[in-house]
């Protein structure tokens, strides 16, 4: 009960006070109001760029892995890739054939063709072959339409799927379906359109692809290309025990001894999220850095302003410490007004971070996450009370007499 | 040494280091015993160790060497919160500054005690009133130390002093600052005070008012050089 009116009376002196001071409080607090600023646009912005990743991360599907040529992290050795095997078509029918922890298998060969339908063009477009098992094995979303069938895929028909930007340039205004578009010069019938899935990884994402099947591929681009093999893991399976057993499988294709290393990767989604989560750790770092920098020397500015508070009040403390108030009661008066003219510092800051924080958001799919909210008032609450202690000690500590006595 | 005794100062020193070899005696061995319901003036000339005497009496300073016992409890022993709990329910200080806080209203500064003493809102604003009902002020609760005349100030400032009931009540030259007239209203109010059964200490360097009181004591040099019963006491009036 004691303690409570000691917080009343502390709010109610720190507010008059403050309010007797409005200008000097808000400028000593302008340390705080840019540090809060920038921690709050720094985790959104991090929140933005992490929700963008998760998105075009998931396009290549958390439970698939990707047998390729090139591990997809860490090209230290980029000519020892090089100069590996290339990966055959075959390898595919044999993985699917052989491998018992994953449910759908397909190979894909990608080149870079015009794409055309009637006056419009979509220059150097990425012209995947693949089977119609893709779908299935990347884990891709059909808008309208459907995926070619596994007779159209297997008898090379000339029809494809089409990602969203490839819709957009090509049929601004009428429906893709059933329209037939020119690929390096030859005719396929567009089935489907892909969900858009935007993202990071910009024109590597399906939206700017189209799908053909594997076999006219091969017979209208070529068929000596590096295979990429994507193979989806069974729901409930480790996902370490498929790659191990897909690591053997390709060995044994491979016909490599038992001494010899892999001349091959087996990639996955996780590889991508551990580089990128040590990207924003870093981004994360430095902006953190600079907001510690920024609050540390608000909180400098904050005990500098309550030593002249104090200074200014001495006698207020002396007639507080002669009709009873506690050392205690004196200390905890100053920090709780420290501690509000930082809140203070910190709810402004808010007020103008939350409409940049929505700003932001026409550029990265974000919001600012509430409990940034949270953490940046008792970040504020933290320094007051720490910038404040030292000052409010020295009042705390004043010599009742001497206090009394000061003009 | 009577155990009725409210103050009892045996051989009180206080004694100010000013640095080097030079020091100020402000009290040189002071024994003082003062009872319930007295009503006791501090006289002497300026210098000559009356506030300073005060201020150790009312617990607001240390004494260098010497024993204090305030109602039998050795004030020399007591720790910081102790010291600020005897201030604080114990004695009533009125200052000849009046000391109020000027940011708040009368009410507010009267309230003071009562929130350092932990009572509640409402007991605390009934108790408030009263006490400023009790010096003529019941009409001026929501007026600031700045709205309000010099004697108004000082009756804010003893119902501030009195509203936790304390054992004694303590006056460093109380009309120091005020015109005779209004300060002899306010000797009216502490003759009151003390008919009430209030116990007064008062500090003044005008003999006209120390005569009011019931016991002189006189300082010199920060010795006692009498203490005296008033025998003829003026009862003042404002009529
Ligand atoms: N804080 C202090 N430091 C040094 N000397 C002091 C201090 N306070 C009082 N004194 C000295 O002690 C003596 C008594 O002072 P005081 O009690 O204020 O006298 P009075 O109230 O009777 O005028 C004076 O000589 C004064 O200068
Ligand atoms: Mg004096």
């Amino acid at each position: 009960m004691y303690f409570f009116f000691e917080v009343k009376e502390g709010l109610r002196i720190a507010f008059r006070a403050i309010r007797a001071n409005k200008m000097r409080s808000v400028l000593t607090t302008l340390g705080i109001v840019i540090g809060i600023v920038s921690v709050t646009l720094m985790a959104t912005a991090i929140e933005g760029v992490d929700r963008a990743f998760e998105k075009s991360a998931s396009a290549f599907g958390s439970k698939v892995l990707y047998i390729q040529k090139f591990p997809w992290v860490g090209h230290d050795d980029w000519w020892k890739f090089r100069n590996r095997r290339d990966m055959k078509l075959e390898y595919a029918t044999v993985v699917s054939h052989q491998a018992t922890l994953v449910d759908a298998v397909a190979p894909s060969v990608v080149t870079m063709k015009d794409a055309r339908f009637g006056s419009r063009t979509m220059l150097s477009t990425f012209i995947t072959g693949t089977t119609y098992q893709y779908q299935e094995a990347s884990g891709t979303t059909i808008n309208d339409g459907r995926f070619f069938s596994s007779e159209e895929s297997d008898g090379g028909r000339p029809v494809c799927v089409i990602g969203a930007n490839v819709a957009e340039t090509l049929f601004p205004s009428i429906d893709p379906i059933e329209q037939t578009i020119k690929v390096g010069g030859f005719p396929y019938k567009v089935l489907a359109v892909l969900e858009k899935q935007v993202g990071l990884f910009g024109m590597f994402t399906a939206d700017n692809r189209i799908f053909v099947p594997i076999n006219s591929f091969m017979n209208q681009f070529g068929s000596r290309r590096d295979v990429l093999i994507s193979a989806r893991v069974r729901k409930g399976v480790d996902i370490e025990e498929a790659k191990e057993e897909l690591r053997g499988i390709m060995r044994k294709a491979r016909h490599l001894a038992p001494a010899q290393e892999d001349d091959f990767n087996i990639n996955e989604q996780e590889m991508l999220t551990q580089v990128f989560g040590t990207i924003t750790a870093v981004i994360a770092c430095i902006g953190f850095f600079i907001t510690g920098l920024s609050l540390f020397v608000g909180g400098i500015g904050i005990m500098n302003i309550m030593y002249v508070s104090v200074t200014e009040r001495t006698k207020e403390i002396g007639i507080r410490k002669a009709i009873g108030a506690r050392r205690r009661t004196i200390l905890f008066q100053f920090l709780v007004e420290a501690a509000l003219i930082c809140l203070i510092g910190g709810i402004i800051g808010l007020m103008i971070a939350y409409p940049l924080s929505l700003i932001a958001d026409q550029i990265l799919p974000t919001a600012m996450p509430f409990s940034v909210v949270i953490i940046s008032l008792l970040v504020s609450l933290f320094v007051g009370v720490n910038s404040g202690f030292l000052p409010a000690f020295k009042a705390s500590k004043l010599d009742p007499v001497d206090a009394l006595r000061y003009e | 040494m009577n155990n009725s005794y409210v103050i009892n100062l045996q051989q009180i020193k206080k004694i100010y280091d000013m640095g080097g070899a030079e020091e100020v005696q402000a009290l040189r061995g002071v024994s003082v015993q003062i009872g319930k319901n007295e009503y006791v003036a501090i006289m002497g000339p300026s210098g000559s160790g009356k506030s300073t005497l005060m201020n150790i009496i009312g617990c607001l300073d240390t004494p260098t060497s010497g024993l204090y016992e305030f109602n039998s409890i050795n004030v020399s022993e007591m720790n910081d919160n102790q010291l600020a709990k005897v201030r604080n329910k114990e004695i009533g200080f009125v200052f000849q500054t009046f000391n109020l806080l000027a940011r708040s209203n009368a009410l507010h500064n009267v309230e003071l005690p009562l929130i350092y003493a932990g009572v509640s809102s409402a007991e605390r604003k009934r108790l408030a009133h009263e006490a400023l009902e009790h010096v003529g002020l019941g009409d001026r609760v929501h007026h600031k130390p700045n709205e309000l005349s010099g004697g108004q100030r000082q009756r804010v400032a003893v119902a501030r002093a009195l509203v936790n009931r304390p054992s004694i009540l303590l006056a460093d030259e109380p009309t120091g600052n005020l015109d005779s007239k209004t300060g002899d209203e306010i000797m009216v109010l502490f003759e009151e005070l003390h008919t009430q059964g209030n116990t007064i200490i008062l500090v003044t360097h005008e003999e006209y008012i120390a005569e009011h009181a019931h016991r002189i004591i006189r300082l010199r040099d920060g010795m006692i050089e009498a203490d005296e019963i008033v025998k003829n006491r003026k009862s003042i009036t404002t009529e």
